[in-house]
């Protein structure tokens, strides 16, 4: 899992409430064997104009001229501004995956969708929940200014905007470990790699044939 | 002088390699099977951190989900099998396994079959180990007296990457079944009585260890019988002691110890089994003599009866609930209240699956079958073996000549029809005489009717046209 320290990112706005996971990765797309390669179908049904189904070269298709992230001045973005609930739906580990393939990095919202808010960030996603005001005024300064760039300061739990306007941010501290350290279940695992290692040896010595 | 144990007790103990503050550990896998359907992400999550696996040699691969079973499809290998999901499923298996140099055994090695049928054959699957695989019916290798349960893809990942899983300790189970199985009753009537008995969620939370001189008379593949379908009674782990049946077994397999070792191990795996004293959380026991051939009557493997028995009445029923699901049963399965088992028409026969496509399995089905014919009403009759091993030792034996001279289709390995992910399937409303483990709604096909049996029930069925008791065959 990439870490997750400091980030000085181009901003994107989804300015829409309820963004379900159908949304942000539709189910025909589920059938992949792989956990990368959603990207070109993050959001399918709103950057397209045509019905998306897997397999196909996403570069042929017609896409919606009207969809944010269709426009240039979005371009290379990986902060994702959005809307409260966001990520409600079903379960499916896709959509975080989609937003990462993408390249979003962070999302900011007043609210998320419990199962999408504890998916995210064993993929790496930093979420982060802001008021709703605080939102409102994001959003209109994304709009104001091209190329609209968010300071995320994940150690100090803090945002700076464009104008040096500091704000903080609420962080479980063991969610803000694992993303610091880039830790997922396994990298935590791993931290007992040498009482692995141990175990290992003294076992070779027990039962020498499974080690064989 | 320790406290005695169970022989729960002691694989947990054997493999713990932390224990945590929550009350989990952190428990060492010994040996990891794969497949093609539950591994692609995992691999795909281990590239994305950057990861390898943690010890390649615990690993062993084979495809058995997806692949097709005739011999048309399978002449091809990889590149014709016809389905683009499943030939796409198998090439990943068949790139992740090269890619990071895991041993698979490919579809057209004489190797290859269902994933619990191979670790066993090849003493992948040894006493004393723990073993993991994406697949509830890991719990078939419990027959060696090793801990072995099914994983999630995220588990399947967490080993490959780290060799250990995070885990809690179970509740210990016992059943208890004495006394000596009639003529015709086998290893797979045990276990669907044992789940008749104490309900699809009567293991839940335990690990369920099966003894008594029933068992410990089983063969191995009568014990992995029992083994695998005490996921089917709730419990992830079934276990059976180690004795010298096992050690018969095990000896001179390729994955197996050898000469000093093979001593070492001996020694170790002696002591394998519950200790006298040990004390389970909870008993249930059995009269072997008093079990019947069982059929499945009901879209649940608890919905099950003795062949003399009837499908029962909803009006019976102990509560609202189970009057429901019975009622509901009995509308899917196309079945009357109080009707005879005999009764019950077929109109296909399956033979196969990780619950019965051993060597033993399709021998026990030959001999009903020998010099007799598949009834016209039945439309088809397969016999998929469990491996490509299987497979060969059975053609040397002459048993394909059995099955095939009856009208059966005699098969390549593979899950095939127990799950129908494949093309072998259930057509809406047919019913069929299976030796698989699960009789849920659709599981052979959209709308078929599963009838959960033993590989010899299967054959006299086969040859009936319908359930017939096999012990007046
Ligand atoms: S034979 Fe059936 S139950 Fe066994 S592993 Fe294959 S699909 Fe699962």
């Amino acid at each position: 899992m990439q870490k997750f320290t400091q980030l000085n990112g181009l901003v994107a706005p989804l300015d829409r409430a309820n963004v379900d996971t159908d949304l942000i990765i539709p189910k025909q797309f589920l059938k992949s064997i792989k956990r990368t390669g959603f990207g070109p179908n993050l959001f399918d049904e709103l950057r397209y104009l045509d019905e998306g189904y897997p397999g196909q070269d996403a570069s042929q298709r017609p896409l919606n001229p009207d969809f944010v992230l269709n426009q240039p001045r979005y371009q290379g973005a990986e902060v994702l501004l959005a809307r409260q609930n966001f990520g409600c739906g079903s379960s499916r580990e896709h959509a975080p995956w989609a937003l990462v393939d993408f390249g979003f990095r962070a999302v900011i919202a007043p609210s998320f969708a419990d199962i999408f808010f504890n998916n995210a960030p064993k993929n790496g996603l930093l979420l982060i929940q802001l008021d709703e005001a605080v939102l409102d005024r994001l959003f209109a300064e994304v709009a104001a200014s091209e190329g609209y760039r968010l300071l995320i300061d994940l150690p100090a739990q803090k945002v700076t905007t464009p104008s040096g306007e500091v704000l903080s941010f609420e962080m479980d501290p063991f969610r803000k470990h694992c993303l610091i350290n880039g830790l997922d279940d396994i990298g935590i695992t791993l931290q007992d790699a040498q009482a692995i290692k141990d175990y290992e040896v003294r076992q070779a010595q027990q039962t020498p044939w499974i080690f064989a | 002088m320790s406290q005695p144990r169970t022989l729960y007790d002691k694989l947990w103990d054997a493999h713990v390699v932390k224990q945590r503050e929550d009350g989990t550990a952190l428990l060492y896998i010994d040996r990891h099977l794969l497949h093609e359907v539950t591994s692609p992400q995992a691999f795909e999550g281990l590239r994305l951190a950057g990861r390898s696996p943690w010890r390649l040699g615990a690993n062993l691969a084979t495809p058995d989900h997806n692949v097709p079973t005739t011999q048309k499809e399978r002449a091809q290998g990889v590149s014709g099998i016809e389905d683009e999901t499943s030939r796409i499923q198998v090439q990943t298996l068949d790139e992740n396994c090269d890619a990071f140099g895991i041993t698979e055994f490919k579809i057209n090695d004489v190797r290859q079959g269902i994933v619990h049928v191979v670790g066993p054959e090849q003493g992948a699957t040894l006493p004393g180990m723990t073993l993991v695989c994406g697949d509830s019916h890991t719990a078939t290798h419990g027959a060696f007296a090793a801990l072995a349960h099914g994983v999630g893809t995220s588990e399947v990942e967490h080993v490959l990457a780290t060799q250990c899983l995070i885990q809690r300790k179970m509740k210990n189970l016992l059943i208890q079944v004495d006394g000596r199985l009639q003529p015709g009753v086998t290893a797979k009537d045990i276990i669907l009585a044992v789940i008749g008995e104490i309900g699809t969620a009567g293991g839940t939370g335990y690990a369920m260890e099966f003894a008594g001189s029933a068992i410990e008379s089983l063969s191995m593949e009568g014990r992995m019988t029992i083994c695998n379908m005490a996921i089917e009674a709730g419990a992830r782990v079934g276990l059976v002691a180690c004795d010298q049946t096992t050690l018969d077994y095990v000896k001179g397999r390729p994955f197996a110890p050898q000469g000093e070792q093979w001593a070492q191990a001996e020694a170790y795996w002696k002591n394998l089994h519950t200790d006298s004293g040990a004390v389970f959380d909870k008993v249930v026991t059995l009269d072997a003599a008093a079990i019947e051939p069982q059929v499945s009557w009901g879209t649940s493997p608890e919905m099950v009866a003795p062949i003399s028995g009837q499908v029962p009445n909803p009006a019976d029923a102990v509560d609202e609930t189970q009057r429901k699901s019975w009622v509901r049963a009995l509308e899917y399965m196309g079945l009357q209240p109080n009707q005879a088992l005999t009764d019950i028409r077929l109109d296909r026969v399956f033979i196969g699956s990780c619950t019965n496509s051993r060597i033993e399995d399709l021998r026990a089905a030959a001999v009903v079958i020998k010099g007799r014919k598949v009834a016209s009403s039945v439309k088809q009759a397969l016999v998929v073996p469990g491996s490509g091993l299987v497979k060969q030792q059975a053609e040397a034996e002459g048993l394909d000549q059995v099955f095939v001279a009856a009208g059966f289709e005699w098969r390549e390995p593979g899950c095939s029809m127990c799950l129908a992910m494949n093309a072998d399937k259930l057509g809406a409303g047919e019913h069929c005489a299976s030796t698989s483990n699960r009789n849920f709604e659709g599981r052979q096909g959209y709308g078929g009717r599963t009838h959960l049996v033993s590989p010899a029930m299967a054959a006299a069925a086969a040859i009936a046209g319908h359930f017939i008791d096999v012990r007046q065959f």
